[in-house]
């Protein structure tokens, strides 16, 4: 055996396919010798593991099945779980071992196989399941019954009529009343499940069950415990005697080890507050602190999940972090989805108390070598000095550092920041930030972002910006590949400059990026900005152009993202779930296990072979019905363009030459702009005939 | 709450799998390289944001499939679901698999996975249940599940005369532990020892970040109470510590602000925070009657954990560092260390790690204590003073070659890295925190025991200087 095993060694290291591997191992299974037979039995498992088909084998493993030696017996069970699908008749043949197995004076034996039972998804099983099952449901080990407990879950998922019908799911709510509390715990994690699959809810507390939660919840296992707390957490308290008695079982746990406890008792607390007066409310609220911040001594993957519920929470209670800044701050070796959770949550809590510590925190985060860190560190910097004005001298002070020591990557996002800080405090900072904008060049700044709050500023303060023009004029030159975003910005820009700095320089930079803006941009709302500024620009009411134009921006007040009430209401739902992480409730990203009736009896799997034959041929006439509507589709359109499509055509490329002139007619008679405005207001509506034309002709063109 | 969980290699390929409730089919996981790749550089909201190559978040969705993974080593360690789970506990979960199947296989990484599957396997069945955790106490399992696992160790000898382990317990009858559905987990009924014996660590590990002005930027200290305990039958134990310390213990499980009382009493404020206890412990009576009453399990256990905030802390090492660059061919680093505490006390084991740039040539050493060695695996010279006493000072030069190619970017970014420091120092602990007594009752047995309590104060991870 020796020899044989490190050949299987030697093997494995050098990777050499082995020549009938299976017939090997079917040798192996059907030796006379059990270690011979056991070591086999290993082996196959580990093709299994490594993505060999070792289905083949299924006859030959069954008949190891009955044996004494439980790794061997755990070993076939995990086969059969695995090939089950494959061989369902087969499976069939090991009933009898199973059921047997199910009354071994052994109770891990016991409860191995009903497990096991339980695992085996054909349908033909389920009507062997019912009869041990009860059995062991009945157990006299509790570790039997806490098995047998999860595995009517299972049973429901294989097969929900028969599950309700047998009566399980009464027998689950008698187990909530075991002498074991394990059992308990199990019971309620079978029930939530089971709620879970159909949609309903299984499990009605009420004052009884509500005590026996309670009392079980201090005495059973950490994840006996989640599954208390989650019962807890759905169940709307009747009166206050209720919510006290729940406050005071569930606050203990607060202290518990696992982390995933904790969350589920803050999750619990929080549902309660509402009910409680605001005395007591702000001192359970103070109670949680400790506990939010000791999620953050976790490892990273358990630390970002804490992080997105501790910013629900504080949308929902924005005070309770506001003296345990420190906990937030970044560690060196965190990862960076971990860091830019944490700047998020900082800026949250920031006050007016410790504004001044953070400021200094996100001044060292703005060094950091990691570029997304920077970037998010210097837009924290920005949020910070909107929320809180008596720092945002400070915090303007240094952005104006970073800029001096700046790596090129820092520019973009200061651009934005100084946009907004503008936008915030108008030009209380304007000396200090105006002359960052009078350094930058549109070389240095590359996403659309930046380069449109550039713009902006650039049109706002137009009188403080030295050699405006040259700056207009290479904007005008990159409007064409500019994206809509910066575009939109550009063309307000010129019109603002001509409205308060216009000289004939800037009268034709406008002239020429209405013109572009108006004739080849592709976006409809530039086009359409564009088409409203022309016909704005034209009325000689040069108070009204002033009031549309130059009309104030209302003064930023946040520039961090809050949840519309109603999302963050499902969201206190969803603490500790996957909504939590991903920000929405749970009906956004989650599939319907059973969109159909959950009661309805699953299909028979021999009936279901012939059931997937019928729906392959079902999908295919589908398919072949589609594939013809197709090609009559394409008939359809062949025919209504040679109906309509060629006249239009024809007609289009006549409108087209008409249309050219004029325009290039209106350029040269229009050189002046105060020319054009006196030309528009009455040219307008040829103009705008002629310039949708052919814009019109292009996108009908576009696809031929 | 999870459908299946994977263990995949350093490429995201499965290694061995186990599922719970087979809905999820096997297309899913072979897209999982691609989504990490994908979603660490995807813009939209929802798979988080611009991250980076190896940032991805840990949880993400992708057609309806949750997928939720911890990095472990080289491995990936995956869950997968379709439901709205408890995406919380499900993290939990996988940390305390890791927990687990480290302590039966000393090193989980790709080659302990492929010699152990069949242990992995049993121990995800016993864990597990259609997606349910079910035991997750290293302990309690050990005693049911016993089949000897091939440690990496063993594997490197030739293995070739020896006898399978697995073949030593064929036929030895396995019952459930009573401890498994017990009220008491975490203990088995009638352990005996000869000698009742139990060690009380009081081990607190700071985290520190100093300025290069040596000023304090931000500091935690987590202290730990370790048990290691020996006792026959079911003992009863009583931990009492001293009244300044449980007071504000309890002080910060109420939420109630402690620094403020205790400037009124006129004390010297300790901040304790997140007070963590053993399950063992009785969490009802802390508050109701200061006490810390449990049974313990036998042998380590972690039994408490907290956080000191203590505002009168300062930098235990004093930093002076300098750099000169000698036109980006030569650098040398000085970096002098001062003890920063009083004369009676010393810190052991003192390790400065002080970060180069990439591939520098033949460093040149010159110092008056330790040792001092080049880790190029780490980009940084590791100085290593084995006793230092309060008040001494060392100094050492390193002078390094820089490679001809040299990006200024680079030699930016290693000064942005901190010094590490570790060290390590007994018999005190910060927070001030005192074992008065331990007492030990076994009500059937009532014999004699001897409690020792020891205190250690050391480094965390991240007792860190910058320099710039």
């Amino acid at each position: 055996m020796g020899v044989g095993h490190l050949q299987r060694k030697l093997r494995r290291i050098f990777n050499v396919p082995k020549k009938g591997e299976n017939s090997e191992f079917r040798t192996g299974l059907v030796s006379q010798y059990s270690d011979e037979r056991k070591d086999t039995i290993q082996r196959v498992i580990a093709a299994m593991t490594v993505g060999k088909d070792v289905s083949s084998l299924f006859p030959d493993i069954l008949k190891n099945i009955a044996t004494h030696d439980l790794e061997q017996k755990k070993l076939v069970y995990l086969y059969l779980m695995n090939y089950a699908k494959t061989n369902p008749e087969l499976c069939i043949l090991a009933t009898n071992t199973f059921v047997q197995d199910t009354r071994d004076p052994n109770p891990l034996v016991r409860a191995l196989a009903i497990r096991t039972m339980g695992c085996i998804r054909v349908d033909k099983m389920v009507d062997y399941l019912c009869i041990p099952l009860k059995e062991t449901l009945n157990d006299d080990n509790p570790y039997v019954r806490k098995t047998a407990a999860i595995c009517v879950a299972k049973l429901f998922d294989l097969n929900s009529k028969l599950c309700t019908e047998q009566g399980f799911i009464d027998t689950l709510l008698e187990m909530l009343d075991d002498s074991n509390q394990t059992v308990v715990a199990n019971a309620i994690s079978a029930l939530l499940e089971i709620s879970k699959m159909s949609d309903a809810k299984l499990l009605n507390v009420n004052g009884v069950i509500l005590k026996r939660l309670l009392l079980t919840l201090n005495e059973c296992t950490e994840w006996g415990r989640i599954s208390i707390l989650v019962a807890l957490a759905d169940y709307d308290t009747q009166d206050s005697g209720e919510v006290e008695k729940i406050v005071e079982k569930v606050t203990p746990q607060l202290q518990h080890e696992n982390p995933a406890v904790v969350l589920s008792s803050i999750k619990v607390i929080l549902k309660q507050l509402e009910k409680v007066s605001s005395d007591t409310r702000e001192r359970m609220l103070r109670r949680l602190t400790s506990p939010l911040c000791s999620l953050l001594t976790n490892p990273p993957e358990i630390q970002y999940v804490a992080l997105k519920n501790i910013r629900i929470i504080l949308e929902k209670y924005p005070q309770i972090l506001a003296r345990d800044l420190q906990a937030f701050f970044i560690k060196y070796s965190d990862p960076l989805y971990l860091k830019l959770e944490k700047i998020d949550i900082l800026v949250r809590i920031s006050t007016k108390e410790n504004a001044s510590i953070l400021l200094s925190e996100l001044r060292e985060y703005a060094m950091d070598v990691d570029i997304q860190v920077v970037n998010r560190a210097i837009e924290a910097i920005g949020q910070l000095s909107i929320k809180i004005e008596s720092i945002s001298k400070k915090a303007v002070d240094i952005l104006y550092e970073l800029y001096l020591n700046r790596s090129s990557y820092v520019l973009e996002e200061l651009v934005v920041v100084i946009q907004n800080i503008l936008r915030r405090y108008d030009t209380k900072y304007l000396p200090t930030v105006i002359t960052v904008i009078a350094d930058l060049n549109f070389d240095d700044i590359d996403t659309p972002e930046a380069v449109s709050s550039y713009i902006w500023i650039l049109g706002q303060y137009c009188k403080e910006i030295p050699h405006l023009e040259d700056r207009l004029k290479v904007m005008s030159e990159q409007f064409g590949e500019m994206d809509p975003l910066a575009q939109s910005s550009a063309l307000t820009c010129i019109v603002k400059v001509n409205l308060t700095k216009s000289s004939a320089n800037t009268r034709q930079l406008l002239q020429k990026i209405l013109n572009k803006a108006t004739n080849e941009i592709e976006n409809a709302d530039v086009r359409d900005q564009a088409y409203i500024y022309w016909r704005v620009l034209s009325t000689d009411d040069k108070a009204l152009q002033k009031k549309i134009i130059m009309r104030k921006l209302p003064t930023l007040e946040t520039t961090i993202e809050t949840f519309s009430p109603g999302l963050l209401d499902q969201l206190i739902n969803e603490i500790s779930n996957l909504g939590s992480v991903f920000y929405k409730p749970s009906s956004a990203f989650i599939k319907p296990k059973y969109s159909d009736s959950a009661f309805v009896n699953k299909k028979k799997l021999q009936s279901r072979k012939l059931e997937e034959l019928q729906q392959m041929a079902k999908t295919e006439i589908v398919q072949n019905a589609a594939r013809a509507e197709n090609l009559l589709d394409f008939e359809d359109s062949d025919i209504e363009n040679e109906d309509e499509g060629t006249p239009e055509f024809q007609d289009a490329e006549t409108k087209e030459d008409d249309v050219k002139n004029p325009t290039a007619n209106a350029n040269q008679i229009l050189d002046e702009l105060s020319d054009l405005f006196a030309g528009m207001s009455t040219q307008t509506p040829a103009q705008k005939a002629g310039n949708k034309g052919p814009q019109k002709n292009n996108d009908i063109l576009g696809p031929f | 709450m999870a459908s299946v969980v994977y263990f995949l290699d350093s490429r995201g390929r499965p290694l061995l799998h186990r599922d719970y409730k087979w809905d999820i089919p096997t297309s899913a996981v072979e897209k999982f390289p691609i989504l990490l790749l994908k979603n660490s550089k995807s813009t939209n909201v929802e798979a988080d944001s611009g991250l980076d190559d190896g940032a991805t978040a840990p949880v993400f969705n992708d057609d309806g499939i949750n997928y939720i993974y911890l990095t472990h080593k080289n491995l990936y360690i995956l869950a997968m679901t379709r439901e709205d789970a408890n995406v919380f506990a499900v993290l939990c979960y996988l940390h305390s698999l890791v927990r687990v199947l480290e302590g039966y296989m000393k090193s989980l990484e790709e080659e302990s996975i492929r010699d152990n599957f069949s242990i992995i396997y049993e121990l995800l069945d016993e864990m597990m249940d259609f997606g349910v955790p079910q035991i997750t106490d290293q302990k309690i399992l050990k005693e049911y599940i016993t089949q000897e696992s091939f440690t990496l160790k063993t594997m490197l000898r030739p293995s070739g005369s020896k006898k399978r382990p697995g073949a030593t317990t064929v036929f030895k009858q396995r019952v459930a532990p009573i401890a498994v559905t017990n009220a008491i987990s975490w203990r088995s009924p009638g352990i005996k020892h000869k000698k009742n014996e139990a060690y009380l660590d009081v081990i607190e590990s700071i985290d520190m970040l100093v300025n290069s002005r040596n000023q304090l930027l931000s500091s935690e200290i987590h202290g730990t109470i370790q048990l290691k305990s020996f006792l026959s039958g079911m003992p009863e134990l009583v931990l009492g510590l001293n009244e300044r310390f449980m007071n504000s213990c309890i002080d910060s499980i109420k939420g109630n602000d402690t620094i403020s009382r205790a400037k009124i009493a006129g004390k010297k404020p300790i901040e304790v925070e997140d007070v963590k206890f053993h399950q063992c412990v009785r969490l009802g009576k802390i508050e109701a009657d200061k006490m810390i009453s449990f049974i313990p399990p036998d042998g380590e256990c972690t039994l408490m954990t907290y956080r000191v905030h203590s505002p009168t802390l300062k930098p235990l090492f004093l930093i002076d560092y300098k750099m000169r660059n000698h036109s980006n061919t030569r650098l040398e680093i000085m970096v002098k260390v001062k003890a920063n505490f009083k004369p009676r006390i010393s810190a052991r084991r003192l390790q400065i790690r002080i970060p180069v740039p990439r591939d520098i040539d033949s460093p040149k050493y010159h110092y008056n204590k330790g040792n001092l060695k080049y880790l190029p695996n780490e980009s940084a010279v590791l100085w290593k003073i084995h006793k230092i006493d309060g008040g001494k000072e060392y100094v050492m030069i390193a002078e390094l070659m820089l490679p001809t190619v040299t990006d200024d970017t680079d030699l930016e970014k290693f000064r942005k890295i901190p010094l590490n420091l570790k060290f390590e120092m007994q018999g005190f602990v910060t927070s001030g925190l005192q074992v008065k007594y331990l007492k030990i009752r076994e009500p059937k047995l009532n014999y004699q025991s001897y409690p020792y309590v020891r205190y250690i104060t050391k480094s965390s991870d991240h007792y860190d200087v910058r320099v710039k």
